[in-house]
């Protein structure tokens, strides 16, 4: 019975955690791509590891200050969003999708690799530059704070308040714009691409400025990642992320403001849940070693994802809060 | 090759099934149907679940009972190196053990016990040609009871080896290799996006299954390669078949449109690829046969003979492919279906019997080419995954949805990664694909032979 209050508890404490965050503002970004516009960016990863990236090579291989490292995360988003855009929106969806999913691993590739490792650190990455943002924190950093059986250091604190306050701006944001007239020209563009270009729309613009949109808030999530893990590590932006950050979107409601927000904190618990009490189900012997071993269980996560995925869409793709007649998308 | 009508909504097509061919279409989404669809899909995936788990024969947990040190000395090139020293310390610089390496260039060393490690090997020992990509010692920590593997990554040196290499020739024929093992592979996700309109993401776990398979039935179960290929291509067609009857065909009466296909077909292979680790682990291992052969020396190449072998069962694979969507029914039929679905089902084609077989076939090619792919770059449980990306690359190249689009583009995809590293670093070579998959889409989108009317 413990076990179960205790998995509770760590479950409480991720659905609130930096992976929260994290994953809110990735799906809040593909939000804006597939739940409004209906691009279909299979990379959103990419634009998180260049966020993270952008911060960690500015601070701890330039030497420049964290603020600018933050622009500078900004800024290669916005360059890989155009990148990816230019050549695939004016193609049908699954283009767009073919090449996202590509370039997020062949960055990954690219940053681990041997070449770029004198800037990047390769597979071992970069840490130490987290300290001009952690000084900021009202609280004492190496401090103890207990919150409902949880524990949380004074810098985890900070990230984490700083972390959501992102996540109800960009919220605010997405709903002010999906009520203006450029969120009705989106919308529209997902229902009907041909009908938009009718009424004299530049489809193609506002697609690209939808991916941008997107892509910097993703950017901003690796942006918490990193500065809250300390580190980056290529390796860390795996493309599974994506499809965590899309399972999180399509559980909570695509094309709803806070769809994605509560669908990450609800995945976040109950993976982190499903995760602690597995692992001490196998250490007091419950499940034999011969059926899952405790390496197993970080793989278990992927499979559940999996499975959740495909469940949801095929049995309820609104997921809790969307609306059907939103989601019933198609390729074009 | 015009697709026009899967721009209709819906995943394959939901028109031609219960109302017999010709009639009217009206698409599948009345709630009657919709619920006629429901329990038998839930059932599937369950038998889909459990099936997998046989298809993984249930392996051990890891066997070894103390801790050890495993590796194997070779290179493409040199092929297993043997009679090299290589030598165990302990982190206090006391020495536990030194053995030789095997005819297969493997060694393993039985440790006390769980800790830090010293492992060094003796470059002098090396033959000519061969030489230790950074450093003679690697610093290991062992957990315990674990069989830990040491990678000291040998590398051929430049211009050395073999006579009169002329490296640029050799990357060609590897590209080759490569090339035709992709298209093997991506024949089978053309093929199943022509006639269904399914991009589907999971195909790269076909692939990695099937080379799973082949490798529980050759190692675990002793039985020899060739024949445990032809087992897997076995059960390679029965998961296409599984994967079309408890999912996809369900889906598409259901009417499940595309962007839904395409994301459930991302949710699969991430249950796959998981499953398989947990089965198989994160590890990558030979299979037991022919990795001890030597580069065969033909003037300005050298190729082992699995690699020739693995050329010219390609080759005929491929051919045999060609002539079956040429001449033979089964084939025509393939190709009208892709052609127009409706038409084709309208002149008397069994639309879903032409899907099935194409699912089987499909997955048959991906084992084979998983299998292929496992004995030239070991098995691992996310090498389909990573395949994936390249055959779409090659599939976009040649044209979304034509058979012998993906033939073409595979090929130059093959060939172009292995050629890019004359310029860029090794490690680099997938990305150089993956940049030339993007320079395709803005140049000519519909690939080389596809039609302009598909791409909207």
């Amino acid at each position: 019975m413990s076990e179960i209050l205790d998995a509770l508890a760590i479950a409480g404490k991720a659905a609130f955690g930096f992976q929260a965050i994290f994953f809110a503002l990735l799906a809040i970004g593909i939000n804006v791509h597939f739940g409004y516009t209906g691009l279909l960016n299979f990379g959103q990863i990419a634009f998180a590891m260049l966020g993270g990236f952008g911060i960690a090579v500015s601070v701890s291989q330039w030497g420049l200050p964290f603020g600018v490292g933050v622009l500078v995360g900004l800024a290669a988003a916005v360059v890989l969003a155009l990148l990816l855009g230019l050549p695939t929106l004016r193609l049908r969806a699954d283009y767009l999708a073919i090449v996202t999913i590509a370039t997020a691993e062949g960055l990954r590739l690219v940053f681990r690799s041997v070449s770029a490792t004198p800037v990047t650190g390769g597979t071992r990455g970069l840490s130490a530059f987290n300290a001009g943002f952690i000084d900021l924190s009202p609280w004492d950093p190496q401090g103890r704070h207990r919150i409902l059986g949880t524990t949380w250091s004074g810098g985890e604190l900070w990230v984490t308040l700083v972390g959501w306050v992102l996540v109800i701006l960009t919220s605010l944001l997405v709903w002010q714009l999906m009520r203006s007239p450029w969120g009705r020209v989106v919308k529209a563009i997902r229902e009907d691409e041909d009908a938009v270009r009718a009424l004299g729309k530049n489809v193609y613009a506002y697609k690209i400025q939808s991916l941008v949109l997107g892509g910097v808030f993703g950017a901003l999530g690796g942006m918490v990642y990193a500065v809250s893990t300390g580190s980056v590590n290529p390796d860390q932006y795996q493309n599974a992320n994506t499809f965590l950050a899309y399972a999180a979107l399509i559980l909570g409601g695509a094309a709803r403001v806070l769809g994605p927000v509560i669908g990450s904190m609800i995945l976040l618990f109950v993976l982190q849940f499903a995760d602690t009490l597995l692992r001490a189900l196998i250490a007091n012997g419950v499940i034999p070693e011969a059926l899952l071993t405790s390496t197993d269980v970080a793989q278990i996560r992927f499979v559940l994802v999996g499975v959740g995925l495909m469940l949801l869409l095929v049995f309820r793709p609104q997921g809790i809060f969307g609306d059907r007649r939103e989601v019933m998308l198609d390729a074009r | 090759m015009t697709h026009a009508p899967q721009r209709t909504p819906g995943h394959g097509e939901g028109r031609t099934r219960d109302r017999g061919p010709a009639s009217p279409s009206v698409r599948g989404r009345l709630p009657g149907l919709r619920r006629s669809g429901r329990r038998p899909l839930v059932l599937a995936l369950l038998v889909a679940a459990f099936a997998m788990a046989l298809a993984t024969l249930v392996p051990g947990v890891a066997n070894a009972e103390g801790e050890r040190l495993v590796g194997t000395l070779q290179t493409s090139r040199s092929g297993p190196i043997e009679g090299v020293e290589v030598t165990v310390e302990t982190a206090a610089g006391d020495e536990v053990d030194s053995v030789e390496t095997d005819e297969d260039g493997r060694f393993a060393i039985d440790l006390p016990g769980a800790g830090q490690y010293t492992v060094s090997v003796d470059a002098e020992a090396l033959p000519e040609g061969v030489s230790l990509g950074s450093g003679e010692t690697r610093d290991v920590t062992v957990g315990a009871g674990r069989s830990q593997p040491v990678n000291f990554g040998l590398v051929d040196s430049e211009g050395g080896g073999g006579g009169g290499t002329v490296r640029a020739v050799q990357l060609l024929v590897d590209g080759l290799r490569f090339g035709l093992l992709i298209a093997i592979c991506a024949v089978g996700l053309s093929l199943i996006f022509g006639t269904t309109g399914l991009t589907n993401f999971a195909h790269g776990e076909l692939v990695t299954i099937g080379a799973v398979v082949a490798w529980f039935i050759n190692v675990r179960g002793g039985v020899p390669l060739i024949a445990a290929t032809a087992i897997a291509l076995v059960i390679g067609a029965l998961v296409g078949a599984l994967n079309e009857l408890a999912l996809w065909r369900p889906l598409r009466r259901r009417g499940t449109g595309l962007v839904a296909a395409l994301v459930v077909s991302i949710g699969l292979s991430l249950l796959l690829r998981y499953v398989v680790q947990i089965f198989y682990g994160g590890s990558s291992n030979p299979y037991g046969d022919y990795q001890s052969q030597r580069a065969v020396d033909y003037g300005v190449f050298t190729l082992t003979n699995r690699s020739l072998v693995s050329i010219v069962i390609s080759v005929v694979v491929l051919v045999l492919v060609a002539v079956m969507l040429q001449r033979t029914k089964i084939g025509k039929a393939m190709r009208a279906v892709s052609d127009n679905r409706d038409l084709a089902a309208s002149s008397g084609i069994d639309v879903n019997r032409v899907i099935l077989v194409v699912w089987m076939m499909g997955g048959a090619l991906a084992t084979l080419g998983g299998v292929l792919l496992g004995l030239s770059d070991q098995v691992q449980w996310d090498m389909g995954f990573r395949l994936l990306l390249l055959m779409f690359a090659g599939v976009t190249l040649g044209g979304l949805g034509t058979a012998y689009g993906a033939l073409v583009g595979s090929v130059i995809v093959g060939v172009f990664v292995q050629m890019s590293t004359l310029v860029i670093p090794n490690d680099m070579k997938y990305v150089g694909g993956l940049l030339l998959l993007i320079i395709i889409l803005v140049i000519r989108p519909q690939g080389i032979l596809g039609s302009r009317a598909r791409i909207g």
